[in-house]
């Protein structure tokens, strides 16, 4: 029976006059549909001869020619050298050793270059010091092929020559009538270019230089000096110390310049039952608080106090404290671990104020802390603030006549720019060397473009003593000339640079020999005795702007005691900034690089961005929020931060451990001149870094709009799984059986308890590993800083593309090694263990894993490498349907790409997810314009790895190319492969020593004791996939005084 | 009778066509090669023996000198009308001395070529000496017109089989013709002497028994599907694979002259194959380490195909490359890189290291590069695709002989095998991650 009823699809169709109804019965849509719109011009269409059957037969025509000429393969032309140098032999790299010193990276590196082109940054094990490169040092090579750098000299936006330059600089500088020439310059630490200064200085008479760092550290330098007499950094070796506080000291980030991490690392690796005790004060989270056994947040002005406190009980002197009474004993604790450490001990602070260096220096120097080199101190930093600032005044009452601004860009990196600007228009004659049209050097006179550091001659002394030569690995891409070369030039010294420095260095060299120092690429001369050594090295660089306002050495200690009085009685007015500096891009000179725009941030995990950092409990009374998206990405409320009448608007990330009431904000971002689009991301901070100094009192309000990031890491807390980080404390370790701390997971077989390692509970026949090579990885977790060296080191390595910052939105990073970092939501991750242990039922489950969810105020960090782990019951290769994927004897899983298919399956089923898919071709594709879509970027490609197209899968080969490498050395020479041969572009890139690699079939290999040691364990071990990467349980100190 | 008249005339144009043809081909066969022997035996002017001379000179002198051109060193013939016997002997024994002594003559032909200093040979006696100005002032030989004429005389014989193949065409047409006429009048005979012909019965024609016979039909679609699948696989499966490709290339390069006639040693010119994964194309100053001195081919060099003048202008073409002036002996610093053609073309995906081959494999560059030695130009001998790769890696024992690397695993390995000998894919040579990454 049928029914009645009637149905209606809108309430419009109840109104039975509806003109609507009668017009969808006739027709599909209501309105017209607008052809005209996307068909175009009606006019031009009409008079188009192309008619629709012409169209097609074009189309099947093209088609057919298309399809026809594929079957033709491409002629490839094959060009010879006419004369191949004698040291080139195609297909063999050759390593160079140089030195990095762009005045705020300072690193002896060695550079591997193929065919003539440098393709990638290796550490220089032989530097007793800066030894080791970073992420930003690993990602210079790229900076080089910035097809963005400028090509020439220039004057305004004209093209000129060397010689018109020389000979119009010239006659301007010898005509500047008595007024003031000032050489504003990078720290360049080198014994040759303050010599070549001084010449400078002699043939122009009334020069000062005035030396700049971007991110000062001015106080710290002055501080030294009033009481060691000499203008320098004080210099650590964090591999003496077992007790370290610091106090706002991110030395294992860029705090003095630097390079701490492999020494603070050899620490932190428990030795007979020892590890150092690291206690941290700061309040941004940084890398070196996320590293530490304590670390506690305060706000700069508490720091201070802190600094006071602890110089109070330390030495027993001083004034009483003024702290809460939590933070008090949080002080006490710190203070007895030094007392009781004695000269184990070392205190560090990264407070931007004289007292407190002076403090931090007089308690080391109280205890007698080995870990401070008192002989060597570090020159990479002789920025001089006042004296900049004092330029910009002179600039401005227009007693400057010329000025030559070398390596340091004050339009962009100046909080006064403007004022700069004013100051420069009065500079009669003004020369910018630089490498690209940035802020200042599109508005001076002209440009003298430089080289990069590896088309370049030069010498460092990163320390007292330690020297390190700088050599160019290629020929100049561009008609440039280094900044020395110039000087040169403009005293009438017909010489090259090169054999300026050679000639230069003889002193330095004493008898040793020029070429074997330029082979090693440094030199160490320790047995100098102090006097000799101050002798041998130039004077500092710099002219000191106020000499008197520096006391004598000898009135040091009297100063000691007022500066912490003055620190105890610190206060702060509203919110407090502390402008920092992010792994990725420090003080934002290769802000044009995409590897390292791309890379991850250790802590926050976003890319492409800064951010201002807020503690949960300030963001909630300022109405500032974080959330995810629907696709999974991160959204964030804008902020408006006021600084006097400065007023910046920028995203706001939610970071646990930030301290209440204060907020951080990273330098280095923002540039808009000289780079391109896709690079001008975040937002220049300068500005707010009034007087340089980093903290500032600010207003922080709510702005309108949302921001989207580009954040790869949308899990933020470890939610108490325990199989994937693992972690302990030194006591228990100690004390406890290792099978109590690190148990191997067990399933049960017919009522039997099995270890999952058992084969008795395993799904596959086990095959024989034994015979040949079987590589294996170790990760110390206490060893990893998470500095993120290995993540570039990777990208250059293997081609890695770079995909911008919309696809990271979208989850499509291409990172095949990423470094997770994971928060407990309790105190500590024992606390989260606990936690989720003791939920019971539906109720308790839902509420207590929701609140784990959201990190604690200030939570324990842990830093965990993920590769593809190389699985020996590797779950993607059964589900491959092609065999793309599958198992070398070598232990390495294989990825043949032009096999894959691009199904996807092998990604969704590991367990580890470190497959990553080409979800597009990014090289030589429009849509991208990084590295990869110019020619000049495509240099830095290795060769021997492949470049891979759209729609096929690729992930971590374990270096395959490298220890095929290694192999085919061996056997080509004829003998066994040593331990310590076999590496990984991020074992090889580790400086902290918590990546090794190797052969466990070696049994006398280190990686064969890793792989027994009893802080071994696997990633998801229960899983039973049997991976070829360890990890080191992560050890805590957390023993009390 | 006519029939008879008939019949002898067709047998006389049989006989008459295949004289004519006989006579066509003879020209041809009776063409013998007179090639003169082109050796000179001239007797000497001054009476040394020439013969020794050229031994001599070949040995000692050819470095440096030429007879008719100038090299390092003055090209020599003329020699003894230039100077005094005397003045020869002792500059050759010692010219250095004579330099030094500030003999004019020897100082002005030291400053002419750049002062470069001639060995001493004070071992030659003036006998050796007299013996070697022998030689040298033997005249250049007349060009050798005999080549030229051969090669005009081929041209017209090249026509000639063009108009044998029309005149077999025409005799088979005309055998067509006669059989039909023969046939003809055959019938004519028969009907003449009323002898019944056998009628032909109605059958049904080939075609229309074939479409109704429909298992045939079947059988031969499947036929015809499997043999145009076959030939489409195969048209397929050589997409891509370049097997005999040889481009032509911006220098005639002939391995057959240099590695086959001159036995150089492949890694002489290709020696990053030792150490490097690619076997590199020679920089043009390693060919200038012989050419430098080989400005032209010798005239046995000379083939039907190339000439010596050809050969000779492919050497022209490497010393503009290089920038090599032969009138100064120096370089000019202009140089123009030679753009080869790649023959050995393999995918970016596929990684191939030569030196693993060559230097620990020891496999000879000939197993995949064929007959180099043979070939005029050069061309793709394998079909370098990964089933020839993987097939040789099958069939291949891997050298462990002297080689430590191989000790251990190469002990564990065959016993786990049974085998005395691996083949590098048992020793994990068909792995994907050991070629493609």
């Amino acid at each position: 029976m049928s029914s009645n009823k009637k149905y209606w699809k809108s309430v419009e169709e109840l109104n039975e006059n509806s003109s609507i109804v009668e017009t969808l019965q006739q027709n599909e849509f209501v309105q017209e549909i607008p052809t005209d719109e996307f068909l175009g011009d009606k006019s031009s269409l009409e008079s188009s001869s192309t008619s629709r059957r012409d169209f097609l037969k074009y189309v099947g025509f093209s088609t057919a020619a298309a399809s026809l000429a594929a079957c033709e393969g491409p002629v490839k032309k094959s060009i010879p050298y006419v004369v191949q140098p004698d040291r080139i032999v195609p297909g063999v790299a050759n390593y160079y050793a140089t030195t990095i010193a762009d005045g705020y990276d300072f690193a002896s590196v060695l550079i591997k270059t193929r065919e003539g082109r440098p393709i990638k940054v290796e550490n220089n094990n032989l530097a007793t010091s800066n030894g080791d490169a970073n992420a930003r040092v690993h990602a210079s090579v790229l900076s080089l092929y910035d097809n963005t750098r400028l090509q020439g000299p220039k004057k305004g936006e004209e093209d000129i020559d060397w010689i018109t330059l020389d000979k119009e600089v010239g006659a301007k500088l010898a005509a500047l009538g008595g007024k003031e020439l000032v050489l504003l310059t990078q720290t360049f630490a080198s014994p040759s270019t303050s010599k070549l200064i001084s010449e400078f200085k002699a043939k122009y008479q009334n020069v000062r230089h005035v030396v700049y760092d971007a991110v000062s550290n001015s106080e710290a330098l002055d501080a030294y000096q009033m009481m060691y007499g000499e203008r320098a950094l004080a210099d650590y070796d964090f591999s003496k110390a077992n007790t370290i506080v610091s106090v706002a000291a991110d030395f294992l980030g860029d705090w003095q310049g630097g390079g701490y991490d492999s020494g603070y690392a050899k620490g932190r690796i428990p030795k007979n039952g020892k590890m150092s005790k690291h206690t941290h004060f700061e309040a941004n989270m940084s890398l070196t608080g996320a590293n530490a056994d304590k670390r506690i947040a305060v706000t700069p002005s508490e720091q201070k106090q802190v600094l006071a406190a602890l110089y109070t009980y330390v030495t027993g002197s001083g004034s009483k404290s003024s702290l809460g009474a939590d933070l008090d004993a949080q002080v006490i604790k710190a203070a007895g671990q030094i007392k009781k450490a004695g000269s184990s001990a070392v205190v560090v602070t990264g407070i931007q104020d004289v007292d407190a260096q002076l403090v931090v220096l007089a308690i080391n120097k109280a205890i007698k802390s080995k870990a401070f080199n008192e002989s060597t101190p570090r020159t990479i930093r002789q920025g001089d603030s006042k004296a900049v600032i004092q330029l910009v005044k002179d600039m401005n009452a227009g007693r400057v006549g010329g000025l030559l601004i070398a390596g340091v860009n004050p339009m962009y990196s100046l909080p006064n720019a403007n004022e700069f600007k004013t100051g420069l228009e009065k500079v009669s004659v003004s020369v910018a060397f630089s490498m690209h049209n940035d802020d200042t050097a599109s508005l001076c006179n002209y440009v003298a473009t430089t080289p990069h550091y590896l088309e370049s001659w030069g010498d460092v002394e990163l320390k007292k003593g330690s020297y390190s030569l700088m050599q160019p690995t290629i020929n100049p891409l561009f008609d440039t000339r280094q900044f020395q070369e110039t000087l040169l030039k403009w005293t009438g010294n017909t010489s090259t640079y090169h054999d300026y420095i050679k000639s230069a260095w003889t002193g330095i060299l004493g008898g040793s020999s020029w070429n074997q120092a330029l082979h090693d690429g440094v030199l160490v001369k320790p047995s100098l005795p102090k006097q000799e050594l101050v002798d041998a090295i130039e004077a500092p660089e710099g002219d000191v702007a106020n000499v008197e306002a520096v006391p004598a050495p000898n009135s040091a200690d009297q100063n000691v005691g007022a500066a912490a009085r003055r620190l105890s009685i610190a206060k702060a007015t509203g919110l407090e900034l502390t402008l920092y500096t992010k792994t990725a891009l420090g003080d934002g000179q290769q802000a044009s690089n995409p590897w390292l725009q791309e890379m991850p941030d250790p802590i926050t995990r976003a890319s492409w961005d800064n951010y201002l950092t807020v503690s949960k409990a300030d963001a909630a009374q300022l109405g500032l929020t974080n959330e995810n998206v629907a696709n999974g990405a991160l959204n964030g409320s804008y902020a408006k931060v006021t600084v006097g009448e400065v007023e910046v608007t920028v995203p706001v990330i939610i970071q646990p451990g930030q301290a209440k009431g204060s907020v951080g904000l990273a330098l280095g971002y923002g540039k808009t001149k000289g780079l391109k689009e896709e690079m001008q991301v975040g937002v220049n901070a300068y500005p707010l870094y009034k007087n340089l100094n980093a903290v500032q009192n600010v207003s922080v309000s709510e702005a309108e709009g949302e921001h989207e990031f580009a954040c790869v890491q949308l899990h933020n807390t470890l939610m108490g799984r325990g199989d994937i980080v693992k972690e302990t404390t030194l006591e228990i370790f100690n004390t406890k059986d290792h099978h109590e701390w690190n148990a191997i997971p067990e399933v049960s077989k017919n009522h039997i308890e099995y270890e999952v390692t058992s084969p008795e509970v395993d799904l596959w026949d086990e095959f024989d590993r034994s015979v040949g090579h079987h590589f294996n990885l170790s990760i110390d977790l206490n060893a990893c800083t998470g500095c993120g060296a290995c993540v570039i080191a990777c990208h250059a390595e293997n081609n890695v593309p770079v995909v911008g910052k919309s696809e990271i939105r979208r989850s499509r990073d291409m990172h095949w090694l990423r470094i997770d970092r994971y928060y407990s939501s309790e105190e500590s991750f024992e606390g989260d263990n606990e936690k989720k242990d003791n939920i019971a039922g539906l109720g308790s489950s839902l509420s207590e894993f929701g609140e784990m969810e959201s990190a604690s105020d200030n939570p324990q960090v842990v830093f965990q490498p993920v590769m593809c782990q190389h699985c020996n019951h590797a779950p993607c290769e059964t589900v491959c349907p092609v065999a793309a994927t599958s198992h070398g004897r070598q232990g390495q899983n294989h990825m043949a790409y032009n096999r894959c298919v691009g199904t996807r399956y092998c990604g969704n089923n590991c367990p580890y997810k470190v497959r990553r898919f080409n979800w597009f071709l990014y090289n030589n594709n429009d849509e991208f314009d990084y590295n990869m879509n110019n020619d000049l970027g495509r240099m830095v490609l290795n060769p021997d790895v492949v470049v891979r197209s759209r729609g096929v899968m690729e992930k971590c080969s374990m270096c395959i190319q490298m220890t095929q490498k290694t192999i085919l050395d061996a056997k080509r020479d004829g003998r066994p492969v040593k331990d310590g041969e076999f590496q990984t572009a991020c074992s090889a890139a580790c400086s902290s020593g918590a990546m090794v690699f190797g052969d466990i079939n070696d049994k006398d290999s280190e990686i064969a004791k890793l792989k027994e040691d009893n802080r071994m364990y696997h990633l998801l071990e229960h899983v039973g996939t049997k991976p070829n990467v360890m990890y080191q349980t992560k050890v805590r100190n957390t023993t009390e005084a | 009778m006519k029939q008879v008249k008939h019949r002898n005339s067709a047998s006389k144009i049989l006989i008459l066509g295949t004289v004519f043809l006989f006579t066509l081909f003879n020209p041809v066969f009776g063409q013998e090669e007179v090639v003169a022997d082109t050796a000179v035996a001239t007797e000497a002017s001054s009476g040394g023996d020439v013969a020794k001379g050229e031994e001599l000179f070949k040995s000692l002198c050819a470095a440096c000198h030429k007879r008719y051109k100038k090299m390092t060193g003055p090209a020599l013939f003329g020699v003894t009308e230039r100077r005094d016997t005397e003045w020869l002997y002792s500059w050759i024994k010692n010219s250095a001395a004579m330099i030094a002594s500030g003999d004019a003559d020897a100082v002005a032909i030291y400053e002419e070529y750049n002062k470069t200093a001639m060995n001493a040979f004070p071992q030659l006696t003036n006998t050796d000496i007299d013996d070697i100005l022998a030689y040298v002032m033997v005249p250049k030989a007349a060009p050798v017109a005999p080549v030229g004429q051969e090669l005009s005389q081929e041209a017209p014989s090249g026509v000639s089989s063009d108009v044998l193949l029309a005149i077999l065409a025409l005799v088979f047409l005309m055998l067509v013709v006669i059989l039909f006429l023969v046939n003809n009048t055959l019938k004519r005979f028969a009907e003449a002497n009323n002898i019944e012909l056998p009628g032909q019965e109605e059958r049904t024609p080939i075609w229309k028994a074939f479409v109704q016979n429909q298992f045939l039909v079947l059988v031969s679609t499947i036929f015809l599907l499997l043999a145009s699948g076959y030939f489409v696989y195969g048209y397929f499966m050589q997409v891509g694979v370049d097997q005999g490709y040889a481009p032509i290339q911006p220098i005639h390069y002939s391995h057959k002259i240099h590695a086959g006639d001159n036995k150089i040693e492949c890694k002489y010119c290709h020696s990053s194959a030792r150490v490097s994964k690619t076997s590199g194309i020679p920089s043009l100053n390693v060919c200038m380490n012989c050419h430098k001195s080989i400005s032209e081919v010798a005239d046995a060099t000379a083939t039907a195909e190339h000439s010596k003048e050809f050969y000779d202008g492919e050497i022209q073409k490497l010393y503009k490359a290089v920038g090599w002036d032969e009138e100064s002996q120096s370089y000019t610093g202009e140089t123009e890189p030679v753009k080869w053609v790649r023959i050995h073309n393999l995918p970016d995906f596929a990684y191939f290291n030569h030196s693993q081959h060559v230097s620990v494999a020891g496999v000879e560059c000939q197993k995949c590069h064929g007959p180099v030695e043979e070939m005029e130009i050069m061309y793709q001998h394998a079909p370098l695709t990964m089933g020839w790769c993987i097939n040789c890696h099958r069939e291949t024992n891997v050298k462990v002989a002297d080689n430590e690397y191989y000790e251990k695993i190469h002990k564990q390995l065959s016993k786990k095998y049974g085998v005395d000998q691996l083949t590098a894919a048992q020793m994990g040579g068909l792995e994907c991650g050991k070629c493609h990454y």
